[in-house]
């Protein structure tokens, strides 16, 4: 008995690490490459021949085409002001549908999920001529508003996922703080949300990595004012076919940089997916 | 049946559930009038603030028709008249352009006009249901709430009006707005041909729907193929990531593993990097050039010179697509999950193993139906998100390789992609629009018929 378990955890541990490695790979290429002293682009080996620190210093000196540090910080603030914005939604209509009850509730349900069936950026076009009438295309400042506005502004429509854990949650523990006198408000904020820690980070993880991720919107809303861009469109620029001989390991260099921000967000939150959970909720 | 109605009401005291027809047949003349006279209800019986809020709405929507709305209704059913044209100026001796209707803005005011005057008529009913509730509860005796009261009941019965009202003021502007623009776009002539604001569009009726249908036209050579490819990935990217990825937090959360922080860190860290840079980087490994045919070279699996087409070939590009998904999406779902696996109450575990059950009989009869309750909203939602699966595509493929015989679309284009290339760079507004409604049909009649089904929203208290 004890030695076929044993053999079960080899085996299961002998497969994470094949797994492990699969994933890990290319990110090892990518942090491999940012360090290839050679330049240029696709070479005919893997393992670079020399190493350097000059794809990253160059990065932070960056000419006029490459403004890396300035982009960096457009997106960190574009993505802070609307994990907030639509982790505070989100957070608001899941738990409305979880937990409280009113005519419109199952109305809403449907319509949320009607809308959430339309191609996002078939909308583009439309926003982007209403962030126009709105004056929000005026200046750069105001462009990066616009687009906190585009990334947050639909979000109260993902509460899937949080009112599907929100679910689990026992009632018993609401009607408890009820009885002791406690308002919905008081639930809400003292009791619901401290018990989610987990949907919370899982929220706030999603809505940080939109800004880093998104090129569409971000481009069509900046268009040329590269001063503003966000990372993504930065890093695209340099694979265009004019830049990408001489930014190819820049390149690299720039997306192990802004990997850090989110995988330090994510060290800190990882905390919340410690087990006992179910031990602490269930009464 | 209406005294039966009035007993309950009268017993709890609070007529708030009862309908608008309801109110507007029972309340007297003042509460009628209130219905378009925002407000009077309240304001005759002392709720001032509450009346004056309502009265300053109705004369703020009125004074915006006469000073442009009307106008832009007008505009909104001709879509702009005068052509912009060039008159030539004698004195300076030089063409000048006289200002036209710009009909992409005429349709935006109308638009938006329309908008506005739906959120009025709900208002005027809010107004109404007020002053009912107000005559209501003076007939009763009873006291009427201040002001102080209306704020105070946002913390409790009415909560979910204040919690929703940011979020649903962001969706109206966001996404309810802009929708109905582009719908609306798909019944019009505004493709590269007709470009405001040196040409006017028109309403086309259904014209462009019955080009994208008709039977041998190269639109709709491009249609069914494209759908079809778009429906194969999504079941694929689904399925394959939902599975895969459960199966890993399970065999993560398992007792008998060791050090489960560090093989989830693994697995997390090509989630902590953004996924932009994971698709780029992806696109330049499996390159012609890139290491991965560099390592088959080296392994002689195939020749120096040759190179594996992962992406210039159409089924290897659709191949490859999936895979490289899978690396995206399974920690992505072994994250989800992992939280979900937790709140599974461990009682019913422990009850299990006293009865003896098998792993395999505890996953199957426990962890499953559990998942499934809670990620089955969350799997329709990925399906959807797949069908419009932009990124993936867009960053690793492009749609390419380019077909001749498509109209401005590639072998692994979905339908997304290609409304993307016809909308930004074919500037076909009205045939994109067009795509995105089809998309919109298709994604409406498979999810609402299974949503409904599942547990989750038949029974959402089942596991409470």
């Amino acid at each position: 008995m004890r030695a076929k378990r044993f053999i079960t955890n080899l085996g299961c541990h002998a497969l994470l690490a094949v797994l492990s490695i699969i994933w890990i790979l290319p990110i090892l290429y990518v942090v491999l490459t940012s360090f290839r002293a050679e330049g240029g682009s696709y070479k005919s080996y893997i393992w670079p021949k020399g190493f350097t620190l000059d794809n990253y210093i160059n990065l932070f000196h960056g000419n006029t085409n490459i403004n890396f540090n300035r982009w960096f910080m457009n997106t960190l603030i574009i993505a802070i002001f609307s994990t907030v914005l639509s982790a505070f939604f989100v957070l608001c209509v899941s738990y409305v549908m979880s937990r409280l009850r009113f005519k419109m509730r199952k109305k809403f349900m449907n319509i949320a999920l009607i809308l959430g069936m339309f191609p996002g950026f078939m909308s583009m076009i439309a926003v982007y001529y209403i962030l126009k009438g709105l004056g929000l295309l005026e200046t750069g400042v105001l462009k990066q508003v616009a687009l906190v506005l585009v990334y947050s502004g639909g979000a109260g429509l993902g509460f899937y996922m949080a009112k599907g854990f929100f679910d689990t949650i026992p009632k018993t523990i609401d009607e408890a703080a009820y009885i002791d006198g406690a308002s919905k408000w008081d639930t809400f904020i003292r009791i619901t949300v401290p018990l989610s820690k987990p949907i919370i980070t899982y929220t706030l993880i999603t809505a940080f990595m939109g800004p880093w991720v998104d090129y569409i919107f971000a481009k069509v809303i900046m268009g040329n004012d590269s001063d503003y861009y966000t990372i993504a469109i930065g890093l695209w620029t340099m694979l265009e076919k004019e830049f990408v001989e001489y930014y190819y390991t820049q390149f690299y260099a720039g997306c192990v940089i802004i990997s850090i921000p989110i995988a330090i967000l994510f060290l800190l939150t990882q905390k919340c997916y410690v087990e006992g959970i179910s031990g602490a909720v269930k009464g | 049946m209406g005294m039966k109605k009035n007993k309950v009401r009268s017993a709890i005291g609070r007529p708030a559930d009862v309908g608008i027809p309801q109110a507007f047949k029972d309340g007297n003349i003042v509460t009628r009038i209130s219905f378009f006279v925002f407000g009077l209800g309240n304001l005759i019986n002392k709720q001032i603030v509450r009346g004056l809020i309502f009265l300053a709405l109705e004369i703020g929507y009125i004074a915006y028709l006469i000073s442009f709305g009307f106008k832009a209704l007008g505009d909104f059913i001709t879509l702009g008249t005068v052509e912009q044209g060039e008159v030539f100026n004698e004195a300076l001796g030089y063409y000048e352009y006289s200002a036209g209707d710009d009909s992409m803005l005429c349709l935006l005011y109308g638009v938006i006009t329309l908008v506005l005057t739906l959120v009025m008529v709900f208002i005027g009913c809010m107004s109404g249901k007020s002053a009912y509730c107000t005559q209501f509860r003076k007939e009763k005796g009873m006291a009427i709430p201040t002001f102080m009261d209306d704020i105070r009941s946002l913390k409790e019965e009415n909560l979910h009006a204040f919690l929703l009202a940011f979020p649903i003021f962001g969706i109206v502007c966001f996404t309810i707005v802009p929708l109905i623009f582009m719908i609306l776009i798909a019944f019009t002539s505004y493709d590269h041909e007709h470009q405001p604001p040196g040409n006017l569009f028109s309403w086309v009726g259904l014209d462009n729907f019955a080009a994208m249908f008709s039977q041998g036209s190269k639109l709709a050579n491009t249609f069914w193929p494209v759908l079809s490819w778009t429906l194969i990935w999504a079941v694929f990217a689904t399925v394959s990531c939902f599975i895969l990825g459960m199966l890993l937090a399970l065999l993560i959360n398992r007792n008998g593993t060791r050090f489960k922080g560090f093989w989830r860190f693994m697995f997390v860290l090509s989630v902590a990097v953004p996924q932009f840079v994971t698709l780029l980087s992806m696109r330049t490994i499996f390159n012609a050039n890139g290491p991965v045919n560099v390592i088959l070279r080296e392994l002689g699996i195939i020749g120096l010179t040759e190179s594996v087409p992962f992406f210039t070939n159409s089924l290897y590009a659709k191949i490859t697509i999936i895979c490289i998904n899978i690396w995206i999406g399974v920690p992505f779902t072994m994250l989800s999950t992992t939280g979900i696996l937790q709140n599974i109450p461990g009682e019913l575990y422990e009850a299990a193993k006293i009865d003896g059950a098998s792993a395999p009989t505890i996953f199957r009869k426990i962890t499953l139906p559990y998942m499934l309750f809670v990620m089955t909203p969350n799997l329709i939602t990925s399906f959807t998100g797949n069908i419009n699966n932009f990124n993936v595509i867009f960053l690793l493929s492009g749609g390419g390789p380019d077909s001749m015989d498509y109209y401005y679309a590639g072998k692994t284009d979905l339908l997304v992609t290609w409304l993307y290339r016809l909308t930004i760079t074919q500037k076909d507004y009205n045939l994109g629009a067009v795509i995105g409604i089809l998309v919109f049909i298709i994604l409406a009649t498979l999810s609402l018929l299974t949503y409904r089904r599942t547990g989750a929203y038949k029974d959402e208290g089942a596991f409470q």
